[in-house]
């Protein structure tokens, strides 16, 4: 177990600039879930910190050790793969042991980790079988197994759960988590799928474009994103977001169509400003046509069984409202919506961080 | 496709597969053919598909009175020795192309290319140039030397080609589990590129077995023939001695063919299956 610091971290190829100085700290046991859409260079960090990318500026280290420098054999972490990168020509209890037999650990040690992993994970009956004989679930567990028999000062996932299909995954997910508790190990976890990141994560980081965008809890990143793109990148479905005009008189923010939304405290921008306002769809309360509300048309139904995704048009955007009532809604009625104020999200509309 | 339409066509598949094996293995009998028929029965029973009369005194002759057991012993060796060098070069070659990004690596590779550009007639008399002062002519070391020379960029290409199919994450995975990148390449990426290290070895032996340009350009004397040159000691001036030669011929196929039995189980592709999501 150990704490991983992160102190300016760059990396760029070539001339091309990928991770714009990341600092971050990882506490002893914590799981962090690094987020982000492809390209945005979480991937990157988790390889530098594996050792398996060199490190253009900055500086990582594990337990208090500048590690830059270090081979990643000698970091003493454990990775598991997006695609497991089992090694074919090994069973899986040859698989899971191989780090151990390169560090000359006593047999009888190895055949205790290996078993303790393997019931762990359920792999008892399958220790003598091939990669290729085993299903992609049974592949994934082996690729943690191997991670968990050494012991490592750390794990790194690389979006393990990608190549499984919807139902495994979520299975998967939970195993991850229920692995997290007893095991307690520093982990870092690479996704772009925001409902792993929510579900798993002490603390989230989200990434764009090579920065950090928003560092906390779960909730902290749902309840108030620091900026358009958290707010936008987390939470399903996503967030609404419309442009209105801040008036400090009121203070009101006027929206197309001629709307006014009343704020309870004035907002610290000038006048005239530009807002982007959001609210996510499960807060946009759905009432009959005539109740109080903004009228609004629906223009899509869409069921998800919980409950219904309704797309309505109340000015000149198409606003998603997430609703748990089964009233039949049809298409082309009128259904009256209310923004309620203490629910919205409000950024500046040009450099997009958060205002209230 | 109605049944019989699926019908003829599957005879006309197995027609066309069947005339291809045909002619590719009849040169192959008819050297097995000429090999058993008697010098007598040779010119005076006409073409016939199998002579009335066989007998092996063509191969008794070869192994027995000829240089053809020498020619043979200097050909295991320069072949052997060949493909040895050029796989275990071509392997780290390889290897480094298809996962190291380094300074000059475009230029290496063009001008590997290029070599492969020349017909090898072109290349004869400077080589010998080279090879004579440094006395490297009629021996089997300079012989060896140009075939490594000749085949390690082919050889390079099949290799990277093998080593770009396995997945990068194998080695950063052994890597992380505590390998240096040499023993990942050792333990891990090695076994799974068999196929392809039978392969180039296969090739590179038989490219050299049957290398017949240097062979004769570079060897004057019989103690370091090959046997391709060594098949041509059957042609005398008034005659070719033609059972002796297919006799000689159908012996030079043995090794080739125990190589080929040999490494044929490697050359069965389907050895990463299983390592990484398909």
């Amino acid at each position: 177990m150990a704490s991983i610091d992160i102190a300016e971290i760059r990396k760029s190829y070539g001339p091309v600039p990928v991770l714009h100085g990341i600092d971050l700290s990882i506490h002893d046991g914590e799981f962090v879930v690094l987020v982000g859409p492809s390209g945005c260079g979480k991937s990157t960090l988790l390889r530098m910190i594996a050792g398996l990318e060199d490190i253009s500026a900055g500086e990582i280290r594990i337990d208090g050790r500048r590690v830059n420098d270090l081979e990643p054999k000698d970091r003493d972490i454990a990775m598991v793969f997006q695609s497991y990168a089992l090694y074919p020509h090994m069973t899986v209890a040859e698989n899971m042991s191989y780090s151990l037999r390169l560090r000359r650990t006593a047999k009888e040690r190895i055949a205790a980790a290996i078993s303790g992993a393997a019931s762990k994970l359920g792999l008892d009956a399958l220790m003598e079988r091939r990669p290729r004989a085993l299903s992609g679930g049974q592949r994934q567990r082996v690729a943690m197994g191997r991670a968990i028999v050494r012991a490592p000062k750390a794990f790194l996932f690389d979006e393990p759960l990608s190549n499984l299909d919807a139902r495994l995954r979520e299975q998967m997910r939970g195993e991850i988590k229920k692995l997290h508790q007893s095991l307690g190990a520093t982990s870092i976890y690479v996704t772009h799928d925001q409902i792993e990141a929510m579900t798993l994560a002490d603390r989230i980081v989200a990434m764009n474009s090579g920065v950090v965008q928003q560092v906390g809890s779960p909730l902290d990143l749902y309840d108030r994103p620091a900026n358009l793109f958290v707010a936008g990148f987390i939470g399903s479905p996503a967030m609404n977001m419309f442009d209105g005009t801040y008036r400090a008189s009121g203070p009101v923010i006027e929206v197309e169509g001629g709307h006014r939304i009343s704020l309870p405290s004035a907002l610290q921008v000038a006048d005239g400003t530009r807002i982007t306002i959001g609210i996510r769809p499960e807060h946009i309360p759905v009432g009959r046509a005539g109740e109080s509300g903004i009228p609004a048309k629906v223009e899509l139904v869409e069921p998800t069984g919980l409950g219904t995704i309704l797309h309505v048009r109340p000015f000149g955007a198409t606003v998603k409202a997430f609703t748990l009532s089964r009233d039949a809604t049809a298409v082309g009625d009128t259904v009256a919506i209310r923004l309620p104020v203490e629910r919205l999200h409000l950024f500046d509309g040009q450099s997009g961080q958060r205002v209230s | 496709m109605t049944r019989p339409k699926r019908i003829i066509g599957t005879v006309a598949h197995r027609g066309a597969i069947l005339l291809y094996i045909v002619f590719a293995l009849f040169p192959l009998y008819w050297l097995l053919k000429v090999s058993v028929t008697p010098n007598d029965l040779l010119y005076s029973e006409g073409v016939r598909l199998w002579p009335s009369r066989t007998s092996i005194e063509h191969y008794l002759f070869v192994l027995e009175h000829s240089d053809f057991p020498r020619f043979f012993r200097n050909s295991v060796i320069v072949s052997g020795a060949t493909a040895f060098i050029v796989t275990i070069l071509a392997s780290c070659a390889g290897y480094a192309l298809s996962r190291f990004t380094f300074r000059g690596k475009y230029w290496i590779v063009a001008l590997m290319l290029l070599t492969q550009m020349f017909p090898l007639v072109m290349l004869v008399a400077p080589i010998f140039k080279m090879l004579s002062p440094l006395g490297l002519t009629n021996s089997l070391t300079g012989l060896v030397i140009v075939y490594v020379a000749f085949n390690v960029p082919f050889a390079t290409f099949l290799m990277q080609s093998f080593f770009d199919g396995i997945p990068k994450d194998l080695e950063e995975a052994a890597m992380i589990d505590g390998a240096t990148r040499f023993r990942a390449f050792s333990q891990i990426i090695l076994p799974l590129t068999l196929p392809g290290i039978a392969a180039t070895l296969g090739f590179v032996f038989t490219a050299a077995w049957s290398e017949l340009l240097f062979a004769l350009m570079l060897i004057s004397s019989a103690g370091a023939s090959t046997f391709p040159v060594g098949l041509l000691s059957f042609v005398s001036k008034f005659s070719v001695d033609f059972g002796q030669m297919m006799a000689a011929g159908v012996l030079a196929l043995i090794p080739a063919c125990l190589f080929f039995l040999f490494i044929q189980r490697y050359l069965v592709q389907g050895l990463t299956a299983g390592a990484v999501k398909g």
